[in-house]
């Protein structure tokens, strides 16, 4: 018997059939995550019910130095939940239960299986919602969120995943089940749950999750701003962070951008714009009703040649609509492309989307911006054709460029879709050695056996090696011994 | 370099120091580290010196690092509303005009990174949160010597793992903290403070309808002297308009006032001397933790459930009460600093989970436990 076959043949007995997927043809739809162009079909896919199941599952691996990767809902774009051929797929699927709202502690806590969007949706009633709002947030996990920190259009204002997690139930690689952080803020000891968010899945498996709920805002104002070109957005972006306020969100498309949304879900943008900004104010309804005419001022003086403000829910969500759907919207104008995710310093902008633009024009390929133009994020669309002969490997090429600038610019590889299989080959552009071997210092002391989702982050496996244990002397002295 | 023996007040909590050295630059905290290593010494760093005297003695002390002369403003790019600084410098000491590194320090004279080490907050931790929300980046040297990196200068970032939130609140025990980036705040333009007094059963529906009241708030603080009624003050920042509206109707809700704020707001309920207690609650017990021994009184961020207590008379008795109250309440309650005598006597941190798993990492950073040896949780 193989290691995997050992390993069915345990978790069969221990949980039963049905939480155990060993078909080949069943298991080929667990290939791949929402970076579809990495297909790795798993040795074994688990579908554990609780965290017991979970560290059970964990548990196994360890005892037979199978390694292990845990997936939420498939929808991560970095290549994070890519199976290993010999080994586990945990798949969180089945963990969707929210086991609390706590309005009055201004909380929920949700196992890691459940969709982002189900927390807001349970927690409207009592006046709150879970603020990251990642694009995918009608199909993501928490789990997901979790294991990649996860962003969204709103954390300009909100902050990230990790603002937003209070706690969390992980099993270790070691198949220990152990809490971190809690229900109340500043838990003593290291903040091992920092730590652990947006570790990609590399540290152990989240199995609850303690998040904080986020009071409704009073009010809501979005405005769309229509521009000849990126620079006169760019440039009304920068007014407005320079007039001190800070929007909700502030989103950029360019004009392919635009052109793919309208293809796809004719979302009606001002035709003729080089650029739209989307505005979002959130707040007191004092303070938005202040701070959305200086905004509108500013968009105007910096050459918006339209300017709509949504009067109702209705029109706030079609100005959305052409933005959240972009990335699939290019599916319309072009057979393939590959979504991008980079971050540079906000005041970069205009000089990196033209740089952009020559290293598209001289590969011969076209490139669609979309972006978090309140904090620098891009989400360049590098569009190509897989069916023209090279066009892949240059459009392959322009995107590596893209990501070149950012490291040239001072920015990041990635701003929130992570490292994962992906980009584990540009971490060494963006830290040394050193940076690396002291991130490398913590997965071994959660994963000293390299088996929690191995090959993704780091760019090379690295041993962990013994450390030398102290003395017990020196180790636990009697409070006495101080003085 | 600067390397010098140590003076008479060269010592924490009472261990007193061989050596002491004041690098000006990371490369030089790098050298002065990679010696420490060869030589296998005990390393203590050493800020503004205003939590010296915070957690336990150091089991053994040779080597005092002290950052005052790792100072300076490294970079502000005021467009993308970030800053780099190196971490001897003062909190007091930081001016961006315009904008603001929204941690404050309830000690004057704190540095950054000694306000990152032992992950201190003040009031307006409610809006902009505490340190780990606010550093973007951090340059450190490990416990050899080695320089490394992690982060960036860009508030979106996801690369790598997050060893900024590692390294804040790990009171020195994994390395020294030589540069920060931090994300940064505008001011804003306007402000006003809603007042009142009440009694300890009425504090947690006025904080529930403070809530309930979608206004926003920057702080919502607390202080309850020994007997007497609870004081509330509730900070509102925004637009001079907004404020204006927001605060009347806090004023409304709460029957109370409006006015400047309170002597003791952002500052720590005890004397220099005294013994002063961390106290956390999930947000709706908070009022629990208002229900005190005698002798005690508290203060702090009823706003995110993070008060702060000084207790007199019957320490022993009165630490044991207030853990019992903040477990139940699901926080922890912590002595952050006592006179030597009670540090002997009573559990300093209380129960801590995790802390095997926090071994494992300080075995892998601090292999030899020469950095800050036994200050921390669990004897780390």
């Amino acid at each position: 018997m193989t290691p995997l076959q050992e390993l069915a043949a345990t978790l069969r007995a221990a949980l039963g059939a049905d939480r155990i997927v060993d078909d080949r043809q069943e298991l080929r739809t667990y290939e791949c995550d929402g970076l579809a162009h990495y297909k790795v079909t798993p040795g074994l896919v688990v579908l554990p019910r609780d965290a017991e199941e979970c560290a059970l599952t964990v548990r196994a691996c360890t005892a037979l130095g199978v390694p292990f990767v845990a997936r939420g809902s498939g929808t991560g774009l970095s290549g994070g939940a890519l199976p290993h051929a010999e080994g586990v797929l945990v798949v969180t699927s089945r963990m969707r239960e929210i086991v609390e709202i706590a309005p009055a502690d201004e909380r929920a806590v949700v196992e890691p299986g459940v969709i982002n969007l189900q927390v807001t949706k349970a927690a409207t009633p009592h006046g709150y919602y879970y603020a990251p709002d990642p694009s995918s947030q009608q199909i993501c996990s928490i789990g997901g969120n979790v294991a990649e920190n996860s962003g969204g259009a709103h954390c300009l204002k909100y902050g990230f995943t990790t603002n937003h997690v209070l706690g969390a139930q992980i099993v270790t690689p070691d198949g220990a089940l152990v809490e971190l952080g809690g229900a109340a803020p500043d838990t003593p000891g290291y903040d091992l749950l920092g730590a652990f968010v947006g570790s990609e899945g590399t540290l152990g498996i989240a199995t609850r999750v303690t998040v904080r709920l986020t009071r409704l805002p009073e009010s809501v104002r979005t405005l769309l701003a229509a521009f000849a070109t990126t620079d006169e957005a760019g440039a009304a972006t920068s007014a407005i962070i320079a007039a001190g306020v800070v929007p909700a969100a502030i989103e950029m498309m360019d004009a392919l951008a635009i052109e793919a949304a309208e293809a796809a879900v004719a979302c009606g943008y001002p035709a003729g714009a080089g650029a739209v900004l989307i505005v979002e104010l959130d707040g007191p309804a004092a303070e938005v009703a202040a701070q959305f005419g200086e905004v509108r001022e500013l968009c105007e003086r910096n050459g918006a040649f339209e300017l709509r403000i949504a009067a109702d829910e209705a029109e706030r969500a079609l100005f959305w609509k052409g933005r959240k759907s972009a990335f699939a919207a290019v599916g319309r104008i072009s057979p393939d492309y590959i979504v991008q995710d980079g971050v540079i310093p906000r005041t970069a902008l205009p000089e990196v989307l033209h740089r952009i633009g020559e290293v598209a024009a001289a590969h011969g390929v076209r490139v669609a911006n979309v972006f978090h133009a309140g904090d620098g994020n891009l989400h360049p669309l590098v569009l190509f054709d897989a069916a023209t002969e090279g066009e892949a490997e240059r459009a392959e090429t322009v995107s590596g460029a893209i990501i070149d600038l950012c490291i040239e610019y001072g920015g990041s590889i990635t701003g929130e879709h992570g490292v994962g299989m992906d980009k584990a080959k540009y971490m060494p552009r963006m830290f040394t050695g050193d940076d690396l071997e002291t991130m490398h210092l913590l997965r071994c002391a959660f994963d000293p056996a390299g088996l929690a989702n191995p090959g993704k982050v780091f760019p090379t496996p690295r041993l962990c090696g013994e450390v030398p244990r102290q003395h017990s002397a020196t180790d636990a002295p009697a409070p006495a011994e101080i003085f | 370099m600067r390397w010098s023996k140590a003076g008479s007040d060269d010592h924490v909590g009472g261990v007193p120091a061989r050596y002491l050295a004041a690098p000006a630059s990371t490369e030089e905290a790098a050298e002065a580290l990679r010696a420490a290593a060869a030589d296998e010494l005990a390393v203590v760093v050493r800020g503004g010196g205003t939590k010296l005297h915070w957690g336990l003695p150091p089991r053994r002390l040779d080597l005092i690092l002290d950052t005052h002369r790792l100072t300076g403003v490294v970079e502000h790019a005021a467009g993308d509303l970030i800053t780099v600084v190196r971490a001897g410098t003062r909190l007091s000491e930081l001016d961006f005009g315009t904008q603001q590194l929204a941690l404050e320090s309830p000690l004057p004279g704190a540095t950054v990174g000694g306000a990152l080490a032992a992950n201190t907050s003040g009031p307006r931790r409610l809006l902009y949160g505490t340190a780990r929300d606010l550093v973007i980046g951090m340059t450190v040297v490990r416990t050899d010597g080695t320089v490394t990196r992690s982060g960036g200068k860009v508030v979106k970032n996801v690369a790598g793992y997050d060893l900024g939130k590692l390294f804040t609140g790990s009171y020195g025990t994994l390395g020294l903290i030589t540069e920060c980036a931090f994300r940064l705040h505008p001011v804003p333009p306007a402000r006003a403070v809603a007042l009142c007094e009440a009694e300890p059963a009425e504090v947690g529906r006025l904080l529930a309808a403070v809530r309930a009241e979608q206004v926003v708030p920057s702080a919502v603080e607390v202080d309850r002297t020994e007997s007497g009624p609870v004081s509330l003050a509730v900070l509102l920042e925004g637009t001079a308009e907004g404020v204006r509206e927001r605060a009347a109707r806090l004023e409304k809700v709460l029957g109370g006032t409006t006015g400047d704020l309170p002597p003791w707001w952002g500052t720590y309920p005890w004397p220099p001397d005294g013994v002063g207690m961390k106290l956390t609650a999930r947000l709706s017990r908070v009022p629990d933790l208002l229900d005190t021994p005698p002798g005690t009184t508290v203060r702090g961020s009823a706003g995110t459930g993070v008060l702060y207590a000084h207790v007199t008379g019957d320490v022993g008795g009165a630490v044991e009460r207030l853990r019992a109250t903040a477990v139940r309440a699901g926080g922890h309650a912590v002595v952050l600093t006592a006179p030597g005598e009670v540090r002997r006597a009573v559990d300093m941190w209380g129960p801590v989970p995790g802390l095997e798993l926090m071994r494992r990492v300080k075995d892998r950073f601090d292999p030899q436990h020469r950095f800050a040896p036994g200050r921390f949780v669990g004897g780390i």
